[in-house]
């Protein structure tokens, strides 16, 4: 192992993340401890859930600075998990379907 | 039939310097190694990928069971709630939790960046630290499973607050998280008393950067977790 491909980085922008890191989680927190409710719940842990997974991988895991051939590897085989989702999202809605329409008791 | 053979992309120029897409036709095709990095680090990454297919796979087990069921979900933000000094507060173990985790992938960074600069001494310490920190987690974790076991009955098969598969999914998802910090934890204190003890010092310090790619996707998976399971 050679260090001249080692990722080295100025600690700012690390401090920077880590302290947009802390904000963004005591959001996230917020979002609960407000109880905020219905669409404006999902959305918003879903942004910032996206924000902080985005700088961690990016910055901290240093992709942002890794060459294309690795974002590809990491980035193409995790599609075949949102079709996953998808078809487990579809078959869970007919799951609940059938049973409120059969059984009312599961 | 033929085709004229484009030179635009074959320049020397684009060859010696490519950039994007053109880059990683050129790592693929070209008669050298892949990818441009550590053996070590190109398997770590390629075991992350494969953790992130598990942790994915019981996320959407979760989910499909918690928008199959008939009866209501319990509300995570009441059951992890906690009384302190008089407070009613929601979700705050796991608010506490998740803040934990963070400085810790702070700390890690931190020593990455001391190992480049082969400080040892330093790195070392903010391992320890990362370690502390990881292991505060997994003391957090407990408690919180000791008090959802023993005083309020939740089991893998039922639960007194709600949907029968709270339990099940509860238990395995929180349940292989902690067992990946633990593992964690101890890959830290294992590999930080050789990288204190000198052992690294003729082969670099790429395996700091290593470890902290599997303590930040530790992270990364929490990231994942508060949000669909806790704050959900």
């Amino acid at each position: 192992m050679s260090e001249a491909v080692g990722q080295q980085h100025p600690l700012g922008v690390y401090l920077k993340v880590w302290g947009l890191l802390f904000v963004l989680s005591t959001m996230s927190y917020m979002v609960d401890y407000f109880q905020v409710q219905g669409l404006w719940r999902w959305t918003l842990i879903l942004i910032f859930m996206f924000l902080k997974a985005g700088l961690i991988i990016s910055i901290f895991m240093h992709l942002k600075w890794e060459r294309m051939a690795v974002k590809l590897m990491l980035f193409i085989p995790p599609i075949s998990i949102l079709v996953l989702i998808l078809l487990m999202g579809i078959e869970a809605d007919y799951v609940s379907f059938s049973r409120l329409t059969f059984f009312k008791l599961y | 039939m033929k085709t004229p053979i484009s030179t635009t992309s074959t320049t020397p120029q684009n060859i010696s310097n490519p950039a994007g897409w053109q880059e990683a036709v050129a790592d693929w095709s070209g008669d050298k190694q892949t990818f441009d990095m550590p053996w070590g680090k190109i398997m770590m990454w390629i075991f992350l990928l494969s953790d992130t297919f598990i942790f994915s796979i019981f996320l959407t087990g979760y989910m499909s069971a918690r928008m199959s069921t008939t009866v209501a979900w319990p509300n995570p933000s009441e059951v992890f709630a906690l009384t302190i000094a008089g407070q009613h507060l929601p979700l705050i173990l796991i608010a506490i939790m998740t803040f934990v985790l963070i400085s810790s992938s702070g700390t890690m960074v931190m020593a990455v960046n001391f190992g480049y600069q082969r400080n040892r001494k330093r790195a070392f310490q903010m391992m320890l630290v990362t370690a502390i920190l990881g292991l505060s987690f997994v003391g957090m974790q407990v408690f919180e499973w000791t008090k959802l076991i023993v005083d309020e009955g939740v089991r893998p098969w039922s639960n007194p607050m709600g949907a029968a598969q709270f339990g099940a999914c509860f238990f395995m998802i929180t349940g292989f998280h902690g067992l990946h910090v633990s593992a964690g934890v101890i890959l830290l204190l294992v590999f930080g008393n050789k990288i204190r003890r000198g052992d690294y010092e003729k082969k670099g310090y790429g395996i700091v950067e290593i470890i902290g790619l599997y303590w930040h996707f530790v992270d990364l998976v929490w990231v994942f977790i508060f949000a669909l399971f806790y704050l959900w």
